[in-house]
């Protein structure tokens, strides 16, 4: 497991340990902690929590906040939420997945970047919106784009 | 900080603060709301403390939520006088200091009307604000959300204690229904009657909820008032839990708002510390406690029951509406749930009394609205009217108008579950029934408009492709409804418009809106039948043989 952040990851388990009720928390938890949930982890928290391994997975799989692959380098969403979407994001989108050859949910081999599209952040005022690893890139149009991308290594 | 024990010792806490705090003293308030913050507001926050440092605490900096006007972020507001400066890069910076130091303003960086080129300095001067009524949000400028003594200090928590210590639950409970405040979560239903269910439910173990899922797509004044002021959500909270004689609760949030989580947090440390939640509230005898909770990225887990399965520890799966909520709730004790903004009204109904309080807005909708206005506007951002203001006023008074100089084709309400009206209804008023009636129920408060290239089709398409994508798939109609709707969307979309396709969509809309278990099914072809309703001839241009046929 390395790279993940493994003492949180346990002090979570352990907080939960023998509470078969609260798996989805547990997992909420690990996923904000870690960002991504790896297989290892998932077979710890169902020993821990007494569920079955196949419940984990089927609600680690499920649900959008659960990621199941680690992710690039670099995290690169465009919102397609209705303001954004009345303002070009498909666009925007179709530039993103272009350049970087990714559909939404994809990582590259190089493990560059994660194209995500997602709901709305609540800033639809500067939208369509590019946001790379949390950054905003606001009022974007599908030439800015790799300009942008060009900045992450 | 020691915890307060008395209504005494908060209230000289209160005066410790107020003198500290010269009001003639420039402060430099810096929005670090979503929009501003993705200009990168931060640089021109950084920027101020650097520079405002080296001035030996001559002037204040402030980082705060969202101010409104988030258009033109990042935006600063310069007290006293509210001198508004729009668009501010770091290298403003120095100039802004000099400027407020000397009591002048820096007239290059105030609005400019678009048209006349006339300038607005002070923000009631400004059109975007001029027309508004911050009740609610108006505060925001004011207040650093880290800090409970900014809070305070623009007499915070005041409603709590008048609550604690003058009234008694069936009082506070009287006042909300004498104020006839309601729901600002979609629904609109009055908040007093559903708090009072659950006070009169027999179970002694009783929850409150503050519903801050905010899933509506383009609705984003919740997070922002949860963001930019969330003592004023929690102080709503433990008062109506004291009417309600709620033991706990929870505040039920979006997981994917960093900035909103660690607010909220501090927040709840905060009150915790200084005794305004955990056991004997201000010597009061009066225990509450509340926790936060996390959605796990799916839109009906903004729906009541969904929630509370959610904060259970289960998938948020809706129940049968049968079952309710505010009898039988989380772990199947009475839980009240109510929406950021609902809540947000009660401290200055408490305050300022249910006279007042029905004194503004319209017959049947009673205070203001935060309404979230974006789509093909001029000026996007949080606006906060009376509720019966004229629509025509939030479009073109306070937003400016469409973008670009086009046309405005339709307004949007309430998003995917929602409907869009044709412009020339621009003169209904913003209000809850009214707008149902019209087919665009208020919902959340999410407004767009759209301008004359808008395809009214494709809006429908990517509406039902949104609640297809965000269904629990718990019931049929709503699992196989759906998806048979977007696919003949889809293809008249694609110019594979077939004969009969109107008819289908008709049928399956009937269908899926009578059979579904819970609202997300029940209403998603509402969308659909406003287009029916007032955009038809569009629908039927892309059906080939149609009577619209080109
Ligand atoms: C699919 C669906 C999603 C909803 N999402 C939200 C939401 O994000 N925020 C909200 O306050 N209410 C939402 N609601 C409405 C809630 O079920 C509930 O009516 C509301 O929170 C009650 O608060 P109020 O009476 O103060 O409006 C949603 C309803 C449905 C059917
Ligand atoms: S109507 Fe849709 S979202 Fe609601 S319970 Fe049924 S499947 Fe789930
Ligand atoms: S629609 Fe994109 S941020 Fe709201
Ligand atoms: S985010 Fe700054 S004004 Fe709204």
């Amino acid at each position: 497991m390395s790279g993940n952040n493994i003492d949180g990851i346990i002090a979570i388990i352990e907080k939960y340990r023998g509470q078969p009720g609260s798996l989805i928390h547990a997992l909420v938890e690990i996923q904000h902690e870690n960002h991504w949930l790896p297989r290892e982890v998932m077979h710890q928290v169902a020993d821990a929590l007494e569920v079955p391994f196949a419940q984990v997975m089927q609600i680690a799989s499920f649900y959008k906040a659960f990621s199941l692959t680690p992710k690039g380098r670099h995290e690169v969403h465009v919102c397609t939420g209705m303001t954004c979407h009345l303002r070009g994001a498909a666009k925007l989108q179709a530039k993103v997945e272009e350049l970087t050859g990714l559909r939404d949910g994809e990582t590259d081999a190089e493990n560059k970047f994660t194209f995500e599209t997602g709901a709305c952040l609540g800033s639809c005022s500067i939208g369509p919106e590019l946001i790379v690893d949390g950054k905003h890139y606001g009022r974007m149009t599908p030439e800015k784009v790799e300009a942008v991308l060009k900045q992450y290594e | 900080m020691p915890k307060l024990q008395s209504v005494a010792e908060l209230e000289k806490y209160r005066a410790e603060i107020l003198a500290q705090r010269d009001p003639a003293k420039p402060c430099i308030a810096v929005c670090a709301g979503a929009a501003c913050d993705g200009m990168d507001s931060a640089a021109v926050a950084a920027a101020f403390v650097t520079e405002a440092g080296k001035l030996g605490g001559k002037i204040e900096v402030r980082t705060t939520g969202c101010h409104g006007y988030c258009e033109k972020g990042p935006n600063v507001v310069v007290t006293p006088g509210d001198i508004c400066y729009f668009e501010v890069q770091p290298a403003d910076v120095p100039e802004i200091l000099a400027a407020t130091l000397k009591g002048e303003v820096v007239e290059r960086l105030v609005y400019k009307d678009p048209n006349t080129g006339a300038k607005a300095v002070h923000m009631h001067e400004v059109p975007f604000y001029k027309h508004q009524t911050r009740l609610l949000i108006g505060d925001n400028p004011k207040i650093d959300p880290m800090r409970i003594d900014d809070y305070l200090a623009v007499g915070g928590y005041a409603a709590l204690v008048k609550a604690l210590t003058e009234m008694k639950p069936d009082q506070v409970l009287d006042e909300v229904k004498k104020a006839n405040l309601r729901g600002r979560g979609g629904g609109g239903f009055p908040a007093g009657s559903k708090w009072e269910t659950t006070k009169n439910a027999p179970e002694k173990t009783k929850y409150v909820i503050v519903n801050g899922h905010e899933g509506e797509s383009a609705a984003f004044m919740d997070r922002a008032m949860l963001t930019g002021n969330p003592h004023k959500i929690l102080e709503g909270l433990i008062i109506g839990a004291y009417a309600i004689g709620a033991q706990k609760g929870f505040m039920y949030t979006r997981h994917d708002m960093p900035l909103l989580e660690k607010h909220v947090r501090n927040a709840l440390a905060q009150a915790k510390e200084y005794g305004l939640l955990g056991q004997n509230i201000l010597g009061s005898g009066f225990d509450f406690e509340c926790e936060l909770h996390f959605d796990v990225g799916i839109f009906v887990s903004g729906e009541s029951s969904a929630l509370m399965r959610s904060i259970e520890g289960n998938p948020p799966e809706p129940r049968p509406k049968y079952i309710r909520t505010s009898v039988s709730g989380i772990w199947d004790k009475p839980s009240n749930l109510n929406n950021v903004e609902t809540w947000a009204n009660v401290p200055q109904i408490i305050t300022k009394g249910a006279e007042w309080f029905t004194s503004i807005g319209s017959e049947k909708s009673k205070g203001t609205k935060l309404i979230s206005l974006s789509g093909n506007v001029v000026n996007s951002g949080i606006v906060e009217v009376p509720m019966g203001t004229p629509l025509r006023t939030l479009v073109f008074d306070i937003g400016g108008g469409v973008r670009d100089g086009k046309t405005l084709k339709a307004i949007h309400f309430g998003g995917a579950m929602g409907g869009s009206i044709p412009a020339d209804l621009i003169d209904a008023p913003l209000d809850f029934d009214g707008m149902s009636k019209l087919g665009a129920p208020i919902g959340a408060g999410g407004l767009l408009l759209m301008d004359e290239d808008t395809d009214m089709v494709e809006i429908a398409r990517y509406l039902l492709d949104f609640l297809v994508n965000e269904s629990c798939g718990k019931c049929a109609p709503c699992r196989e409804g759906m998806p048979q709707m977007l696919h003949i969307l889809t293809n008249m979309t694609q110019g594979k418009g077939k004969p009969g396709d109107l008819e289908r969509l008709e049928d399956l809309a009937e269908v899926t809106g009578a059979a579904s278990l819970c609202a997300l099914g029940k209403t998603s072809p509402d969308p659909l039948k406003s287009m029916f309703r007032y955009f038809k001839p569009e629908y039927e241009a892309r059906i080939p043989g149609g009577s619209g046929d080109k």
